[in-house]
């Protein structure tokens, strides 16, 4: 089966700035594919090239075969961050529209408690709900290729559990997901990751493979606060933990220096970074 | 004299007829982060009012320093978008009554820990959000308050700044801060010395992240399917389930817990007790 997404050497360009730089992305039937990146790395113009709203300077862009277009856009379920819900509409509403947009008869009844707000306004609901209703709208017309912008933002561990058996429920059913976001909550959902920095990707893998080999420094003692002031003034990227600090993708000599100099007696240790402390240190490694 | 405790015992806040918070319990000691963790509106805004003094509480006590000595950060801008970077940094340091010699220091200072040297003369309103939420910090940071409270300070912010956004906040911890954040992340969570969860304006978890782990009852699984007849939830493309007596389920691997899981398990079992 072919890809229902793909990139190829696809670059977009904004005058001076290359936004997207050389970027190859693949997203197959019935796999969840991470886009994950900080602001200014790429994530939304790529998005937009794969939607089809923004041509590449240079490069290829197709969906399911074919050039992005008004056919393929058909064949596609996006939820913005905004969510793209009419607030002012009831929730049977915003369903009815789309799916008349779409030219789909048969909407499935809503069920639970989506069933029980049907009638209420979309901007009485809480986000929670809001984000089900986006997904409700979004997979309306049983698309095969879904693109969600931070799918889970601001609701708690059981409604971004229950999020993901939506968007999961999708994936088995043979839709291809791709997931947009910075949270290291979403990004662990995801089968396989593709990180951007600077419009170039940075990493791609597992999760465990986008870790790779970085490690941090884990410093233990008892005046962390001294610690931290001497780690920090030195310019290292130290975290805090607890009362433990951290200090991603350094050795152990440049943190022992600093908190000689300070005399403060710590423990040092070297333990795997976690993803977001790999995710920094591959930025800060792509900007340099 | 043992380090200063700020906090809330048995607080209840209600707006109206609805109750916002009911009995709750927070405790921010000097030199460490407090987190306050929920979905939206788990209550974590009206804590954090309540803390500031900006929202009389129905019930309960609040233990804080004078209104001088705390340092509030809210959820959104924060900052006076039509302002420069140096000029907002000015007009909250007028506000706390900072004296010229003093105001002209730590905004040199904060303007060299927060990296917004160079955008000292950019519009507020320009600056990235990232940027906009380290401005919104060092402007709570000027007076160097004995409470800093921030709510929800990297929602909306990338990780890169999100890293840097806990330096600064560890910086003022291990300055002598006691520092409470609200935060809809749980991986963020982690990171603070005492969690406190709220689910509906309850408290659902509290205690530093281990004890939070500990009190668990039962034990967490794993499965390629879902395990039939006890609560699941998704976890990438695998299943967890949780085994309220702990014993063991077949075709199931156990897994170490982490924050997400106790609280996924927490709120199923209140809302088994709610259905019952």
């Amino acid at each position: 089966m072919s890809d229902l997404a793909v990139a190829h050497g696809a670059s977009r360009r904004f005058g001076d700035l290359l936004a997207v730089d050389d970027v190859h992305l693949q997203v197959g039937a019935g796999e969840v594919v991470g886009l994950i990146g900080a602001n200014g790395s790429g994530k939304t113009t790529l998005i937009r090239l794969l939607l089809g709203l923004l041509p590449p300077t240079a490069g290829q862009v197709r969906l399911f075969g074919e050039p992005p277009s008004r056919h393929t856009r058909a064949r596609l379920g996006y939820v913005p961050q905004s969510l793209g819900l009419y607030d002012d509409l009831t929730v049977a509403e915003n369903l009815a529209f789309s799916a008349g947009a779409f030219g789909v008869h048969d909407t499935a009844a809503l069920q639970g408690d989506l069933a029980a707000v049907r009638d209420v306004l979309v901007h009485e609901l809480p986000l929670g709900l809001r984000r089900r209703v986006a997904f409700a709208v979004a997979l309306g017309h049983h698309p095969d290729l879904l693109v969600l912008d931070e799918p889970t933002s601001g609701v708690d561990p059981l409604q971004r559990a229950r999020l993901w058996e939506t968007i999961r429920a999708s994936a088995e059913d043979g839709a291809g997901v791709l997931v947009s976001t910075h949270h290291m909550s979403e990004a662990e959902q995801c089968d396989r990751l593709l990180v951007l920095a600077n419009g170039r990707v940075a990493a791609e893998g597992t999760m465990d493979e986008v870790v790779g080999g970085t490690r941090a420094v884990e410093v233990r003692t008892s005046r962390w606060e001294e610690a931290f002031t001497a780690l920090d003034a030195a310019g290292l990227p130290v975290s805090l933990v607890g009362k433990a600090l951290r200090v991603p993708g350094a050795d152990r000599e440049a943190v022992g220096r600093p908190l000689a100099g300070a005399g403060v007696d710590a423990d040092l240790g070297i333990v795997p970074a976690s993803f977001e402390e790999a995710f920094v240190v591959l930025a800060a490694g792509r900007a340099a | 004299m043992s380090a200063s405790r700020w906090g809330v015992d048995g607080l209840g806040v209600r707006y109206g007829g609805r109750a916002a918070l009911d009995d709750v319990t927070f405790e921010v000691a000097a030199r460490s982060v407090a987190a306050v963790v929920g979905g939206d509106g788990a209550g974590k805004t009206s804590l954090l009012r309540a803390l500031a003094g900006t929202v009389r509480p129905s019930a309960g006590t609040v233990r804080r320093p004078d209104d001088r000595r705390i340092g509030y950060v809210s959820a959104g801008p924060g900052v006076w978008a039509d302002l420069t970077v140096e000029e907002n940094l000015d007009f909250a340091g007028r506000a706390y009554g900072l004296g010229a010699g003093r105001l002209r220091s730590r905004t040199a200072e904060l303007l060299e820990r927060t990296g917004l040297g160079e955008a000292r003369g950019r519009l507020a309103g320009r600056l990235s959000g990232g940027m906009r939420q380290k401005l919104a910090l060092a402007m709570a940071l000027l007076h160097e308050p004995a409470l800093l409270i921030l709510d929800e300070p990297t929602t909306g912010v990338d990780p890169v700044s999100r890293v840097e956004l806990w330096r600064l906040l560890a910086g003022a911890a291990a300055g002598g801060a006691a520092v409470a954040l609200a935060t809809t992340y749980l991986d963020e969570a982690e990171r603070a010395a005492t969690v406190l969860v709220l689910d509906q304006g309850r408290a659902l978890l509290a205690g530093t992240p281990d004890e939070v782990l500990a009190a668990v009852p039962g034990r967490v699984v794993e499965a390629e399917a879902r395990p039939q007849g006890v609560p699941a939830w998704r976890r990438g493309a695998r299943w967890r389930a949780w085994s309220p007596d702990g014993s063991p389920l077949p075709g199931t691997t156990e897994v170490a817990m982490d924050l997400e899981d106790a609280v996924v398990v927490a709120q199923l079992a209140r809302e088994q007790r709610s259905a019952a």
